[in-house]
């Protein structure tokens, strides 16, 4: 059979196969039905990542894998294809697609006040939630689309509707060019989806947050149990799809390493083991992300390098951001190492065109190409159920499959063919002879020199005579040679063309020349082209450690606990004890163990501590750093929302805190509206998981809030009650009379339906959960007491409460403390009675008062603030220390393990080299239960660390830019710098 | 009796309304003899004299000297006196209360504005400036914010019955917030235009000053004191491009008098700057890192970089709220830790910045025959330990502590003292 009849047989057996369902009548033609075998025969065939035959055959029939191996057994009506020398690999799956389905159009908010009502009828309360969506329904085949895709080996994907927290199913779609939905369409209900994002196209505002969208995740499973268990007498569409979808593979959108975590997690809690899709940067908590036993999904959009050119500018880029380009190819080879399984997906990158170099540069950083075939084919088959169809080259499999030049994985690999459910599709001609060469060409009795060079399957062509250059434009397909040239100089052109001989080196063939002389030219191979350049950046990954937390001053181990003695400090003991001059603190095992003088050392590590004061850690009582988001604004009550959803271990405010002597604080929701969230309470572990930067039985704490923020005065936003302190009343009243009803049903016996928001109130009512309310004249503070005293139960924090002083007696007898700003006001007009006196006053009248910070600058020096109390108001200075140590810890219910120093609590201290409510003084060892977390040396350590790493990666992406690869703008890494505030507004 | 006292003390607090009465030219020489005198100037006086008469300081040195002591004598053995501290660039008494936009006269319409006058808009009463005096914060330079070039301040002492009384330099300088190459994270590529803005404005305002023109442009016109040297321009810039284009565009474009305000980069120009003789108002010590990996007390060493380097370094704190603008001692003490000497620190927040903002000739030291503008501390006032003023003087007049907040204190103390009483 010569090359033309292969041609012709494969394009009719890929066009003849399944091409119409068997019922349908045909009135273009006859009926005709193609039962015929088609064997590829001597390729090497991947029949699975692990299952390689050498010299083996592929056979297959009616879009399906009859059989691969080594021998197999054609059968007579058989058409056999030698493909010797060539790679035979299952095409590639992608789990997570949008192919397709449109994106839905983003609402415009421009000029509109919030949402906070639902859109639809017959649905779910909340828009965000629609597990109704079936992919199916908007799906349409591209084509171009899918083009693009097989381009890349890919045959099959699995597409959904990526608009939403939940998002409904998904649909398997073999990227089948012939044949109609049909037959591509593998499943239409292929999966469940879910992110934590809103949806684009819907107003409603909640949930603002990200903790908001955890909370209504669970509360929707929550709901759709209570429905499912017939409790609602109303028609829920949404709930009945989520139902309706339970027993479907569930995946979640996490795209980033915590929120792999925070999935898994909600997952957990009701059953569910979702696929996850991850970020890129799942390397980094791998262990974590190991113990989820998750399926995981892969993107490859390792960034691009800043471009670094302009020192300036690149000063603005973070070694975080660096330290990601230089380590997230590293992300596949990671997780593969620790053997979590994982698909890749073309998700997140800009085009399929990229999925080539970025397998490449994950396999060159360590990946090994097992995994990688893994990670495209069985894996993916694997998470979607459907591994007796898709995924693999064994019997009974739709034959998709990938015809390739050698290892596909290799540069300079060339696809020559992707196979879809049995249907052709030419990438690239696998028979195309190589032209490549240097030659010398003849027409016309002219000579020149031509060259053919370029991508094997798109050569160019550079022509030349003598020294001169001729415009050349080269066409090469179908064994036809087509060569058009224009001599500029000499004002001539030639139109060439040639059949290809597969058996010779010579091309030879017709050429016109402009007058329409037609002669023939000859070109004779003179010499090969140097095919390869120098491979870009070839050095090979030269990756930075990771360290804890993987961002600058993140530390190459997390601090250990030590067994310390402080010798002869001055002691400020924040207990009845007061300040002891020229005394021993041992720490041991976390513990203060001793305090007394002359303590023996023994195996104790000693700090000589002559002239230096001992303290416990500072304890901020309002704090918002180490938060990814702070307000849930999209309701009046958020107590269903949780801080300790939304940690932030990576914060720089951490280290910063550190090195103001501040150990612990309690990570408050923002002020937004007059029921916030549930606190975080932390020690600020720098380095540790956000799980073990949580106190181990942390006593529950929610934020409350007054005034102007909960009225949103402040901006324009004019549709969410309460608008005036009257309201902010009735919301409190309401609420907890909902939740004391609420308890009561619980109680009795009686079928309830779980509501997150309740659970939380009815801990309040119970004392079980303590309220530190954001509050700032006098009037709103006397009423919440009011409100606590008529519900029988008692406000634990007024927090910033800076008209404290003019109610004090009140407070004292509701029985409240106080963790208020030294010297703030004049920011807004509730603040304008604020003063400074405001703690004394306090004070003075037997209210516990804490200075706190609400504020990622000021906590980093709350030994300062503390001292304002001096000044203002003439508290003494041991008492004056009290309001950021042992005050903090009693407000938090936290004084029986830290604040003070005291023989068995923990070892949370701060070692200082002046007086500690001095502006002089400098925290120099920030110790948490006996391990230090910060000291001066370490730090300046540090420094020099971060300094030599950032030259180093800075260079790298200088080399990374010379070798041609893209760079991106350098961007400053800025968080948003959280207050109260932070987020309230509506968008 | 007590209930009296109470009741007409209870009166007197509501009738205030703010601002204290100020205090009546001085009549009587005033001696202060005992305290640890800080200068201003880097120097200090253990055991000092200090007499001042007709509002001008008469004598500066120990009080070991042999000299007459006149008038009324405080003595302040262990306690502290300083010269009144300056808070350049500030909107104080512009704005009152940062969320009611009603109280805000801090930012006009317009970006190229210098003929924006802060003066006439400064509020002589308001409850925010009267708060500064107890901590020993005594003169401000009044600044508008916003656009590019933002207006012309005016240095005023915080005494005094209305604006004009109160002006020490009436439309001392000219401030220009120069470009940002890097913007919200992002290469700003409006960079370039933005600078030439600047440009083709400083030289159509120069070539306006060329001829007496027929029709005034206010713009312009207020614009000529900056190249003839009775103006200062006060460049805002923190970057190095910033400050490099800044400085350097300027001055070439004719300005006399400049002076770098932020110089957040600046210690990385110490050469450049020394070069072209630029002070600096760096900006204050309790900020954040600016860059994420710099060194955790990158801001609070800052100041003692530009010090060492030989430069002429003041502090402001124009970024923060105006209340905030009282804790400038503890801002200049901040450095302490970091680097600078007490004396040094004091520099920053009055000797120095009397110089930048050129009111040397009268204010920032305790010198015999500048303005007697100082206060008395109980300890050291850059530290919020020591900080608790028992007097201050603002030309002689020695001016009232309480304030709005004080009034509040001992109403509210006296509530307490009085239930307490009746239980």
């Amino acid at each position: 059979m010569n090359r033309l009849q292969v041609y012709l047989l494969l394009f009719f057996l890929g066009c003849a196969q399944m091409s119409a369902q068997d019922y349908f009548p045909v009135n273009d033609q006859v009926k005709a039905k193609n039962n015929n075998y088609m064997a590829f025969v001597n390729a090497k065939i991947y029949v699975t990542p692990v299952q390689v035959v050498d010299k083996g055959t592929l056979l297959i029939r009616e879009g399906k894998v009859v059989q691969a191996g080594k021998s197999v057994t054609l059968p007579k009506n058989t058409v056999v294809v030698d493909v010797s020398g060539k790679w035979i690999y299952p095409s590639f799956i992608d789990v997570f697609s949008s192919f397709g389905v449109a994106k839905p159009k983003k609402f415009s908010a421009k000029g509109r006040s919030a949402e906070y009502g639902p859109s639809r009828e017959g649905f779910y309360w909340n828009d965000h939630i629609m597990p109704e969506n079936d992919a199916i329904d908007k799906f349409t085949y591209d084509d171009s689309v899918a083009k693009s895709l097989r381009k890349v080996g890919f045959g099959v994907v699995n597409t959904h509707i990526q608009d939403g927290i939940a998002r409904g199913t998904g649909v398997l779609v073999a990227l089948n060019r012939e044949d109609n939905d049909a037959v591509r369409i593998l499943d239409d209900r292929s999966a469940q989806y879910f992110s934590f994002k809103r949806s684009v196209a819907k107003r409603q505002s909640y949930p603002t947050s990200l903790m908001g969208a955890m909370a209504l995740l669970r509360q929707m499973y929550y709901d759709a149990d209570w429905y499912a268990k017939g409790h609602v007498d109303t028609k829920d569409r949404s709930l009945e799809a989520l139902n309706r979808n339970k027993d479907l593979v569930q995946i979640f959108a996490a795209e980033d390493k915590g929120n792999v975590l925070r999935a898994d997690g909600i997952g957990d809690k009701f059953g569910i083991q979702y696929a996850i899709l991850g970020g890129g940067d799942e390397y980094e908590r791998v262990a974590d992300i190991k113990a989820t036993n998750a399926k995981l999904i892969l993107p490859l959009n390792f960034p691009e390098a800043y471009d670094v050119s302009d020192p300036y500018a690149a000063a603005y880029v973070s070694l975080e951001d660096m330290r990601h380009w230089n380590q997230a190819p590293a992300n596949p080879k990671i997780l593969a190492e620790h053997g979590v399984p994982f698909s890749l997906t073309l998700h997140d990158l800009k085009s399929p065109q990229e999925f080539n170099d970025k397998i490449r540069k994950a396999i060159q950083y360590g990946l090994p190409k097992t995994k990688a075939l893994e990670a495209l084919t069985t894996v993916p088959s694997d998470i979607l159920g459907k591994s007796d169809e898709i995924g693999s080259l064994q019997p009974g499999r739709y034959a998709n499959f990938l015809i390739t030049s050698g290892d596909i994985f290799e540069k300079g690999t060339i696809l020559y063919e992707n196979w879809v459910q049995g249907k052709r599709n030419i990438v690239n001609d696998m028979f195309l002879k190589d032209i490549h060469g240097e030659y010398k060409l003849v027409v016309d009795g002219q000579n020149f020199s031509l060259s053919i060079k370029g991508e094997p399957t798109s050569p160019k062509a550079e022509v030349k005579r003598d020294t001169v250059k001729l415009k050349a434009k080269l066409n090469y397909g179908n064994e036809w040679l087509v060569l058009s040239l224009v001599d500029g100089k000499e004002n001539t052109s030639y139109r060439l063309t040639a059949l290809v001989d597969p058996d010779d080196d010579k091309l030879k063939g017709r050429a016109v020349l402009s007058d329409g002389k037609e002669t023939t030219f000859e070109a004779v191979k003179t010499g090969t082209i140097d095919k390869k350049k120098k491979e870009k950046g070839a050095t090979g990954p030269n990756m930075v450690a990771i360290t804890y937390p993987n961002v600058g001053y993140g530390y190459a181990s997390i601090p250990r606990q030590e067994t310390v003695l402080f010798k002869n400090a001055t002691v400020w003991t924040s207990e009845d004890a007061g300040i002891l001059e020229n005394t021993d603190v041992l720490v041991k095992n976390g513990k203060i163990a001793k305090i007394g003088k002359d303590i023996k050392a023994g195996a104790a590590k000693v700090v000589d501590a002559t002239g230096k004061h001992l303290t416990a850690g500072i304890i901020d009582e309002h704090s918002h750093i180490a938060a990814l988001a702070i307000n849930e604004a999209g309701h009046n009550s958020s107590a269903e929302v949780k801080m300790t959803d939304v940690l932030d271990y990576e914060d720089r405010g951490i280290y910063h805190a550190l090195a103001g002597g501040v150990t612990s604080l309690q990570l408050l929701h923002g002020s937004a509206n007059p029921i916030g969230g549930q606190s975080a309470i932390i020690k600020l572990k720098w380095g540790e998981s956000p799980e073990n930067m949580v106190y181990e039985n942390a006593p529950k704490f929610i934020k409350f809030a007054l005034g102007e923020n909960v009225k949103q005065s402040n901006w324009g936003s004019y549709s969410r009650f309460p608008q005036t302190r009257m309201g902010v009343e009735q919301v409190f009243i309401d609420y907890f009379q909902r939740a004391k009803e609420y308890g009561a049903k619980k109680k009795s016996g009686a079928a309830y339906r779980h509501d997150e928001e309740m659970e939380t109130l009815v801990e309040i009512l119970n004392g079980e959960r303590f309220i530190s309310c954001h509050s700032y004249v006098q009037s709103e503070i006397n009423m919440l007491m009011k409100v606590a005293e008529k519900f029988g139960f008692r406000v634990n924090t007024f927090t910033h409460i800076l008209e404290g002083y003019k109610v004090a007696d009140k407070m004292r007898q509701h029985g409240v403390g106080a963790g208020t700003f030294s010297d703030w006001w004049a920011y807004k007009f509730e603040v304008n009675d604020a003063i400074p006196y405001n703690a004394a006053i306090m004070h003075d009248q037997g209210i516990t008062v804490a200075i706190n910070s609400d504020d990622r600058e000021m906590i980093r020096r709350l030994n300062q603030e503390a001292a304002k109390t001096v000044k203002y108001g003439g508290m003494t200075e041991h008492e004056a220390w009290k309001t950021v140590t042992i005050n903090p810890a009693k407000l938090l219910h936290l004084d029986d393990r830290t604040g003070s120093i005291k023989e068995g609590k923990d070892a949370d201290l701060v070692l200082w080299s002046d007086n500690p409510l001095s502006v002089y003084a400098k925290a120099e060892i920030t110790m948490i239960e006996g391990a230090v977390f910060f000291d001066l040396e370490k730090d300046a350590k540090l420094r020099e660390a971060v300094k030599r790493e950032r030259n180093l990666l800075i260079d790298q992406m200088l080399t990374a830019k010379e070798s041609g690869h893209k760079t991106q703008a350098p961007q400053q890494n800025k968080k948003e710098l959280m207050h109260c505030d932070t987020g309230a507004m509506e968008q | 009796m007590k209930i009296q006292a109470f009741i007409s003390a209870l009166f007197l607090s509501l009738m205030a309304v703010g601002q204290q009465t100020p205090a009546p030219p001085q009549t009587e020489a005033i001696t202060i003899e005992g305290a640890t005198a800080h200068l201003g100037n880097g120097e200090l006086i253990e055991n000092s004299l200090i007499m001042f008469e007709g509002g001008k300081l008469t004598f500066v040195g120990s009080a070991m000297t042999k000299i007459a002591r006149r008038g009324k004598t405080i003595r302040a053995q262990g306690k502290h006196v300083y010269p009144g501290l300056i808070a350049p660039s500030t909107s104080l008494g512009l704005v009152e209360i940062d969320a009611v936009r009603a109280t805000k006269d801090q930012d006009e319409l317009g970006e190229m504005i210098p003929h924006i006058r802060s003066l006439i808009a400064y509020n002589a009463e308001s409850k925010v400036v009267e708060s500064m005096r107890p901590n020993g914060v005594l003169l401000g330079q009044i600044t508008p914010k916003g656009g590019r070039i933002s207006g012309t301040s005016s240095i005023v002492q915080f005494d005094a019955w209305n604006w004009e009384d109160a002006a020490v330099k009436v439309d001392d300088g000219i401030h220009l917030h120069w470009p940002e190459s890097f913007q919200r994270g992002k290469p700003n590529k409006k960079y370039g235009e933005q600078v030439s803005e600047v440009k083709d404005f400083f030289k159509d305002a120069a070539a306006y000053g060329k001829v007496r023109a027929q029709e005034v442009n206010p713009v312009f016109a207020a614009m000529q004191g900056v190249f003839e040297g009775t103006k200062k321009l006060y460049v805002y810039a923190n970057g190095e491009k910033e400050i490099l284009d800044g400085i350097r565009i300027t001055k070439g474009l004719g300005a006399k008098e400049v002076v770098l305000v932020g110089g957040y980069r600046a210690h990385k120009l110490i050469d450049f700057l020394k070069g072209n003789d630029i002070p600096v108002l760096v900006r204050h010590t309790h900020k954040l890192p600016f860059y994420d990996d710099e060194d955790y007390d990158q801001p609070y060493k800052l100041p003692k970089l530009l010090m060492e380097g030989g430069l002429l370094v003041g502090m402001q704190n124009s970024e923060t709220s105006n209340f905030q603008t009282r804790n400038l001692p503890f801002f200049a003490g901040q450095t302490v830790a970091h680097g600078l000497n007490r004396e040094e620190a004091l520099q920053l927040i009055s000797g120095n910045t009397a110089q930048i903002l050129g009111i040397a000739d009268n204010y920032g030291t305790l010198e015999q025959g500048k303005s007697a503008t100082l206060f008395i501390s109980e300890g050291d006032a850059l530290d919020m330990r020591g900080n608790r003023l028992t007097h201050a003087f603002i030309d002689g007049r020695e001016i009232s502590l309480d304030t709005h907040q004080t009034e509040l204190w001992k109403r509210y103390s006296k509530k307490y003292e009085g239930e307490m009483e009746g239980k």
